[in-house]
């Protein structure tokens, strides 16, 4: 390689807008959207159970739309608004599908849970009164190893007023 | 300055409604929830260090293999490499790991690394470390390490036949482990019957409960004083210190294990320890924190598989109206590439060994051997779920060779409940049950009546219904003196568990536990119980999160595993607050002048007189007193508020000859109904119906019971239909994400009734029995049921505990050969 040519830069300045505030940082082009959030800005809600994008636990709201974020480099996300499970309740107040959740026993390690949140709230605000079946399938990219889903079933029915 | 007040200390605002009588028995809402629906958890991936380095492990491509050279220069040289570790740098800095096996598994040497040999694909053989977690993968990448490969064993019925490459040299052979079982009079059982029942072969399969969060550690040490703090999710830390002190030449004190939320356990997060020890070595080579976070691909290929088990040869005694005499068979585990926690499943099997029936006579030829695949280690119903599986099998093939319903041959052969307590053969006491009744309520919640209407219906549309019934065991808090049945050198017996409740400075009530919950609710059920005691809510009550080994508040077995927190944890806490409540009174009468603890009860956070509620004095000021205020106290007042308690539960050590004796405290049960239908055209099945029905004696906390007992299910509806470790011939793991192994999803769930029942153990001070690892259940009924609707079409017997779709097509289309071979003879 030529050292006098100019370095192919791997890194680049993004901007991002989480819960609501804004972040310009220097990432490395191939870091995953999940990595980003979690290691660079320390929003450590969002999970990660796999490395091949079926489990769901990163699932966030990226301009309105469920992505699951492993599947999605960081710098794809530039200029993006995204929700994630730290923006869900306001202040100390747990919104409905976090209240019911608690009230169902909808979980127990916690650990998918941000993701099932994220994947819940996208489904209702598509469809607010989801069938079981219609849950189910909102569900399906979502893994839980502990509660069986069951629960989780009835806290998305609860938060839908059904 | 001010003086604080009780509100600006106050607890998180009150949630719950205090019940009428007391709080045990109620479905009190999680305090879990509230962070952990907030993504505020704090789990291992989530802590960062200053200046920490991620690590990155090198693995195997070979299943056996010599290794010939490594070399670490490339990659150290790489910018941003921090440094490496080395097989040879981990012989050199620790001796191998502490074998629980005798002879010959005692002799394996086991290090955190691969020394010299790699024993399956994605063992462990050197650590890179980087600045980031993506450089430490690409430095991995200039590792040059060389192999000569070897033939690999990946069939455990292979692994002792004449020239089979052997695995450990030390150990002269690959079986690692093996014992005699034989309890009663086998051969008169069999003098006795009227017919043998023999099965060929069954085979329990190789799955885990995959924890939605791998594994994963961050350690930092502390040069000035020799000390680590590992903050990690192992669920048994005790176990990972007796495991890493010695093999690091330290003192376990110099090894503080931090946890606090944890995704999920199973038992598949007790075998860290030698990760655990590579981090450690790297923290204080490199002097600075270091962090390892598992790929999922490296938890399928190394850590924890359940136990696979054989059942060859087994014979059955049966007299003609299905009365069960005894059994022998020849029992072959296949413990992978080490001995992590094996062979302690060479002996836990044998606290439910003759499942939930009345045979006396029984022999089991228990071998375990290795493999070139990766270890097994407690998988949820560790060791008791392959047996389990085991014995109703045994029942439901019985049933369908004599031509008996498999609801009167468990009828008939069931421990009855005026037997309770019941012996077992093996001297295990079984404490409580009426596993009859047990049946009729999942039968009534099944409609088991109306199955031969639904069968008529399925075929109608051409397919084939079966009903299943699981009845097991969840035998909970363990005598480890158990483990002197494998090694009778090994000085461990007992079982015990603590906590510490105080009441602080400005009245907070604050409960620390020894154990390492993994979503199980512990500071939820352990409120209740303090706040029965004390006489105020759950929300007035602080039960610190996770683990810590520098609040002293555990003891050698402390950690969350082998069903027993209801029992060793609740009662650890239940003494530490009797111990408190009684200091409490002590102080009250002091200051109240001399008033006997008698005359004084606790009401409303505070203490007072019984025959004068007015003089009451809160909770806060007598926290204030003896922390702060204690001048004039009388001098010979012993009050700390600051209570430790230590529960022990009552054994013995086993008569180790007779292999006789009590080896786990309780005994939960359960019962389950699975319901079936499958096309025949392609042995794709639903599951159309279920019913669990659980007895875990009181319940502390109903829904949190439930919760287990679904998850439990789910877990093995997903091990019997899609779950499996599957290797090629050259011992390549097939199944290495989740891609290719499925685990269940939203869509995959079946309805399901749940239904319960409360018979309390005699042997606990709550009534109280360890449960969650009742899912074996689930494994044998939808076996049973896929037997059943296979009956009339072909007969086949289910041997295997795995049966997807393909195995049910092969099951239909040529039940001779994919079924299990089985025969009747007249004895």
């Amino acid at each position: 390689m030529d050292a006098s040519a100019p370095a192919v830069s791997t890194s680049r300045s993004i901007t991002v807008t989480i819960n609501g505030t804004t972040y310009e940082r220097e990432v490395e082009a191939r870091k995953l959207l999940i990595h980003f959030i979690r290691d660079d800005l320390d929003l450590t809600g969002s999970h990660i159970g796999c490395d091949t994008g079926n489990c769901g636990a990163c699932s966030v709201i990226v301009d309105g739309e469920l992505v699951k974020s492993c599947m999605m480099l960081a710098v794809q996300a530039d200029g993006a608004s995204i929700e994630t499970v730290e923006g869900l309740a306001d202040g100390d107040e747990l919104n409905k599908l976090q209240a019911a959740f608690k009230s169902k026993h909808a979980l127990q390690c916690g650990y998918c849970t941000p993701g099932m949140l994220m994947s819940s709230t996208a489904l209702l605000r598509k469809n607010p009164k989801p069938t079981e079946d219609e849950i189910r399938k909102g569900l399906q990219g979502n893994i839980c190893r502990c509660t069986g889903y069951w629960n989780i079933f009835e806290a998305v029915k609860e938060a839908s007023g059904q | 300055m001010t003086a604080p007040t009780a509100s600006t200390i106050a607890p998180e605002k009150t949630e719950v409604e205090a019940p009428a009588k007391d709080w045990k028995g109620q479905s009190v809402p999680r305090k879990e929830d509230r962070r952990l629906v907030q993504g505020q958890g704090v789990f291992v991936d989530d802590i960062k260090r200053y200046g920490m380095g991620y690590i990155h492990f090198v693995r195997s491509p070979y299943a056996h293999a010599h290794i010939t050279s490594i070399d670490v220069s490339e990659a150290e040289k790489m910018p941003g490499v921090y440094g490496t570790l080395t097989g040879e740098e981990v012989a050199a800095l620790t001796e191998p790991f502490f074998q629980i096996s005798s002879e010959p598994g005692s002799h394996v040497q086991d290090y955190a690394l691969a020394v010299g040999k790699v024993r399956y694909v994605g063992e462990a053989i050197v650590a890179v470390v980087a600045e980031t977690r993506e450089r430490a993968r690409d430095a991995s990448e200039l590792v040059e390490i060389e192999y000569e490969p070897i033939g690999a064993i990946v069939d455990a019925r292979t692994a002792q036949v004449e020239g089979a490459p052997v695995i450990h040299d030390e150990a002269g052979g690959n079986l690692m482990w093996e014992g005699v079982y034989d309890w009663g009079d086998v051969d008169q059982a069999f003098a006795e019957a009227d017919k043998i029942v023999k099965i060929d072969e069954l085979h329990f399969h190789r799955f885990n409960s995959t924890p939605l969060e791998t594994q994963g550690a961050l350690v930092e040490y502390n040069r000035g004083v020799g000390q680590w703090t590992v903050h990690c999710n192992n669920q048994f830390p005790g176990f990972a210190a007796i495991m890493m002190g010695p093999a690091m030449g330290v003192g376990l004190d110099k090894l503080r294990f931090v946890t606090q939320d944890i995704g999920g356990g199973f038992g598949n997060k007790i075998t860290s320890h030698p990760q655990l020890v590579v981090c450690c070595l790297l923290a204080r080579k490199l002097g600075r924190a270091v962090q390892w976070t598992e790929w999922r691909t490296d938890f399928h290929m190394s850590m924890s598989h359940g136990n696979e088990r054989w059942f060859l040869n087994t014979e059955v005694a049966v007299k003609n109206d299905g009365t069960l005499l005894g059994f022998r068979t020849k029992a072959l585990d296949d413990a992978g590439a080490w001995l992590r926690y094996e062979p302690l499943g060479g002996v836990i099997w044998t606290q439910v060994t003759p499942g939930m029936y009345r045979w006396k006579h029984i022999r089991v030829d228990y071998q375990q051997v290795a493999t070139n695949k990766a270890p097994c280690s407690p998988n949820r119903g560790y060791s008791r779920m392959q047996h389990l599986w085991f014995t109703e099998r045994i029942i439901d093939i019985v049933a369908h060779e004599l031509g008996l319903d498999p609801v009167e041959i468990r009828k008939k052969n069931y421990i009855k409940a005026d037997e309770m307590p019941y012996e077992t053969p093996n001297g295990c006491i079984y404490d409580s049950g009426d596993y009859a009744e047990q049946l009729d309520i999942g039968l009534d919640l099944a409609n088991y009546g109306s199955i031969e209407a639904r069968r008529k219906d399925a075929e109608s549309r051409g397919k084939l219904l079966g009903v299943g019934i699981g009845s097991t065991l969840d035998s909970g808090t363990n005598n480890f003196a158990q483990s002197q049945l494998i090694n009778n050198e090994l000085q461990f017996s007992g079982n015990n568990e603590v906590a510490t409740v105080k009441l602080d400075l400005f009245g907070e009530i604050v409960v620390t536990l020894g154990t390492t919950p993994q979503g199980q609710g512990h500071e939820t059920t352990a409120s209740q119980v303090v706040a029965d005691i004390l006489k105020c809510s759950v929300d007035d009550v602080t039960v610190r999160s996770g683990h810590d080994t520098y609040w002293n508040s555990h003891a050698g077995f402390s950690g969350t595993y082998a069903s027993q927190f209801a029992v060793s944890g609740l009662t650890a806490v239940k003494g530490a607050t009797e111990l408190l409540a009684a200091e409490i009174k002590k102080l009250a009468g002091a200051v109240f002048g001399g008033v006997p603890p008698e005359a004084l009860e606790l009401a409303d956070g505070s203490v007072r007189i019984k025959d004068n509620p007015e003089a009451a004095l809160p909770f806060m000021a007598c926290g204030a007193i003896i922390n702060a205020n204690n001048a004039g106290l009388p001098d010979d007042l012993n009050v700390t508020l600051n209570c430790r308690y230590v529960y022990r539960p009552p054994f013995e050590v086993p008569d180790l000859e007779r292999k006789f004796g009590n080896l786990t405290l309780t005994y939960s049960t359960q019962l389950h109904i699975a319901i079936v239908e499958i096309d025949p055209e392609t042995g794709y099945y639903d599951i159309v119906d279920y019913v669990a029905v659980d007895d875990c004696g009181k319940r502390i906390n109903p829904q949190i019971v439930e919760g287990q007992v679904m998850g439990a299910t789910a877990q093995a509806i997903g091990a019997v239909m899609h779950e499996q470790f599957t290797y090629d011939e050259d011992g390549n793991l097939l199944t290495p994400n989740f891609y290719d192994y499925h685990v269940p999803h939203a869509l995959d769930m079946p309805p399901l009734k749940t239904g319960s029942m409360e018979s309390p153990s005699p042997f606990t001070e709550l009534g109280t029995k360890g449960m969650g690892e009742g899912g074996g259940a689930g494994l044998h009924a939808i076996c049973a049921a896929i037997q059943d609707a296979l009956r009339g079409h072909g007969d086949a017997i289910v041997w295997d505990s795995s049966n997807p779709y393909h195995r049910v097509w092969e099951m239909l289309n040529d039940p001779a050969e994919a079924g299990g071979k089985v025969s009747v003879i007249d004895a």
